[in-house]
């Protein structure tokens, strides 16, 4: 047989029913279901009179539009209430397992799957939500769905797909100090667009990558719908078996080496074939910023605001001209020379425990800058929560001015009353500058979390490699 | 689903690359428990002042796209979050068919599943529509699913390329899961070779948990 990608060998284990001239009905492995996307599916099942195939493989949490603030205060905001009832009454319903707002396991649905090892290598796991892509870390092939097909999985447990395209994206060499996981994708957005991906799915590799803890290859794979691909992943290998060892849904004794022994021949082979190849060098990478209205819009920290009569296309000089108009920037800005009104931790690309532990080191004994309104850190879950209160992370955030949270998606998109106002400027270490999204008005520059700590701390960007902490989050 | 079969109707352009769903939807209107009223809330940002006053600058506000249910747009539409409440708010609003050079994956796949069709076009196909509604008041677009032709009343004629399971899906405003379900057989007997549910090793505060073990035993 021919060599094979990680992607083909899930795909064909996955294969349910296929037709020439027909898309292929594959096995959905796990459904991850949330308050913002699910209800219209539930309300269609019940109309259709039909029932959660295996209510078992689904499970829900309330992460959208959760406040942050103090969980045992009643929920103010009517609408968002509304949708936690939704959600707690359509899981009951059918049986279906939900970490509610008082559950010790809740947090954003990215954060928890993997670190309950509910995610595994090699399956098939969506999820109506775009960042779906980050438990393509573990080699799983995991991608965003609409509320349409939320209902189809429900309902079957299958969905009718397309077979995507493959992309290799491989970097190079050795981890610079000082540039993580997030300066990694961005410079892969960069490099390819925001529709550079579509039609595709990534595969990261190369040593770089390798070298990467689970949290980092999750920061990757979290951005691949950030490059148009629905989904990104990386071969399972040591790193990946020895996070998930010990986690609640994870086997275990001779059942974890039985279900290790399947993961490690999930691997992409060697001559295995990709549509596409893209590679980087990780020595030429650097802490990025973005300075636009989408994540393809991005710089190294040390250049400047770029000149839109610098780009040859017509159409991207129009998009940069519009960026630059909103972002209220002047072409020629030194990156570094930008001020921040808010920054925030936080979001399902880097809340993780890793990326507070990278901050934390970085802020600690410094105090965030006057200039600052508001310095936020949002843990992806309530266990990355208790597990840096622990360590005293919380300690070193609340000393330098930082406010610690509760978890859940919070500022990256603002459903609940973490947001920008209008014409405020943040460095967020989510994953989406567009226009408005963590509210109206508001201008967004995406970094790593600790080039956001150290914008907290100096009131605008700084590279953070000058830095004597710099080791940073992997 | 309402079947597309062939629509005609007036053009509105959306002449912006890379048009992202927090955009057609913006956050605060992703708080409800339906499907229907989106219309209203569809590119609120760039849509409306403060006090929900009409923007007059924004071009579906433009008096001469009153009405308009064929919108033109550029490339990269939809990209961005996988909220379905922006075909639902982009049909809501009484747009039943896009045109477009190209769609961002997941957009394009929940379009599909409401009856709005987006069709594909090249860039320099686009040109020519956007420089026709521009010019002439009024505009109209016929685009006919079964022929694959998009045409206009000068003699104007595109045919595109779309997926003819998709095709036949949208002809036929066939129920996606009904469809599936005609495969039950199918499923069942993956699952009989390969489901293996979830067991929970660490007891962990879930509700509605069915203990595998426990029922095993």
């Amino acid at each position: 047989m021919a060599a094979r990608t990680l992607y083909e060998k899930i795909w064909e284990a996955h294969i349910v029913r296929e037709e020439p001239g027909q898309p292929t009905l594959i096995y959905i492995d796990r459904h991850l279901i949330h308050e913002g996307t699910s209800p219209q599916a539930f309300a269609g099942l019940k109309a259709a009179g039909r029932k959660v195939r295996q209510p078992q493989l689904t499970f829900a949490v309330m992460d959208h539009s959760v406040s942050t603030k103090n969980r045992l205060l009643p929920v103010l905001d009517a609408d968002a209430l509304g949708q936690f009832e939704a959600l707690a009454r359509n899981c009951e319903e059918h049986g279906v397992h939900l970490f509610d707002l008082h559950s010790k396991n809740q947090g954003i649905v990215h954060i928890i799957g993997p670190e309950l090892g509910i995610t595994q290598p090699g399956q098939t796991i969506v999820c109506g939500d775009s960042h779906t892509s980050t438990h393509g870390a573990f080699g799983a092939l995991a991608f965003g769905i609409g509320t349409s097909e939320i209902e189809h999985v429900l309902a079957t447990q299958c969905l009718t797909q397309f077979k995507s395209k493959t992309m290799k994206i491989e970097i190079q060499g050795k981890r610079p100090r000082g540039v993580t996981a997030k300066d990694f994708i961005l410079a892969v957005i960069g490099r390819i667009g925001i529709a550079g991906g579509t039609g595709y799915v990534f595969e990261y590799m190369g040593e770089a990558v390798r070298g990467l803890s689970m949290e980092g290859r999750m920061t990757m794979c979290n951005m691949s719908i950030e490059g148009g691909a629905r989904a990104g992943m990386v071969s399972p290998d040591e790193t990946t078996f020895a996070y998930l060892e010990g986690r609640p849904f994870v086997p275990r004794g001779k059942d974890f080496q039985t279900a290790v022994d399947h993961w490690r021949s999930l691997a992409t082979e060697p001559g295995a074939k990709f549509d596409e190849t893209l590679t980087l060098h990780a020595n030429e990478l650097a802490p990025m910023v973005t300075w636009g209205t989408n994540p393809g819009m991005v710089t190294q920290v040390t250049d400047r605001v770029p000149d839109p009569a610098s780009f040859n296309d017509p159409v991207d000089r129009e998009a940069a001209t519009r960026a630059l108009v909103y972002m209220d920037l002047k072409p020629g800005t030194a990156i570094e020379d930008i001020r921040l009104d808010r920054v925030f931790i936080g979001s399902c690309t880097n809340s993780r425990i890793e990326d507070l532990r990278a901050a934390a080191k970085v802020v600690a004994g410094k105090h965030v800058a006057k200039n600052l309104k508001q310095a936020l850190v949002v843990p992806g879950s309530r266990r990355v929560k208790v597990e840096a209160e622990a360590e005293g992370l919380d300690r070193i955030f609340r000393d330098a001015g930082f406010e610690w949270r509760d978890a859940g998606c919070s500022m990256c998109i603002g459903m609940n009353d973490d947001v920008l106002l209008s014409g405020e400027r943040s460095a967020s270490t989510s994953n989406r500058n567009f226009e408005g999204r963590q509210g109206k008005g508001g201008r967004t520059h995406l970094v790593s979390p600790i080039m956001a700590a150290a914008a907290a701390i100096e009131g605008h960007f700084v590279d953070i490699r000058d830095w004597k902490n710099a080791d940073g989050a992997e | 689903m309402e079947p597309f079969i062939k629509h005609s109707g007036m053009v509105a352009p959306l002449d912006r690359v890379n048009v992202d769903t927090d955009q057609m939807v913006p956050k605060q209107f992703l708080k409800f428990l339906t499907r229907e009223g989106y219309g209203r809330v569809l590119f609120y940002d760039w849509r409306y002042m403060p006090g929900e006053k009409p923007n007059p600058e924004f071009v579906l506000n433009l008096p001469r796209y009153k009405g308009a249910s064929v919108l033109l747009a550029r490339a990269n539409f939809g990209c961005g979050s996988s909220r379905e409440h922006a075909p639902w708010a982009i049909l809501d609003y009484g747009f039943r068919t896009i045109l477009a050079p190209s769609y961002a994956d997941i957009f394009y796949n929940n379009c599909f599943k409401n009856g709005i069709l987006p069709v594909t076009l090249s860039n320099e196909q686009m040109d020519e529509l956007f420089s026709r509604t521009e010019k002439q008041p009024g505009y109209r677009l016929t685009v006919d699913l079964e022929q694959n032709v998009v045409t206009d009343e000068q003699g104007l004629r595109y045919s595109f390329a779309i997926d003819p399971f998709r095709r036949d899906c949208l002809l036929r405003g066939l129920d996606d899961i009904g469809l599936t379900l005609v495969h039950d057989q199918h499923i069942a007997a993956f699952e009989k070779q390969n489901l293996r549910l979830p067991e929970m090793y660490d007891p962990v505060d879930v509700k509605y948990h069915h203990d595998t073990r426990t029922q095993r035993n």
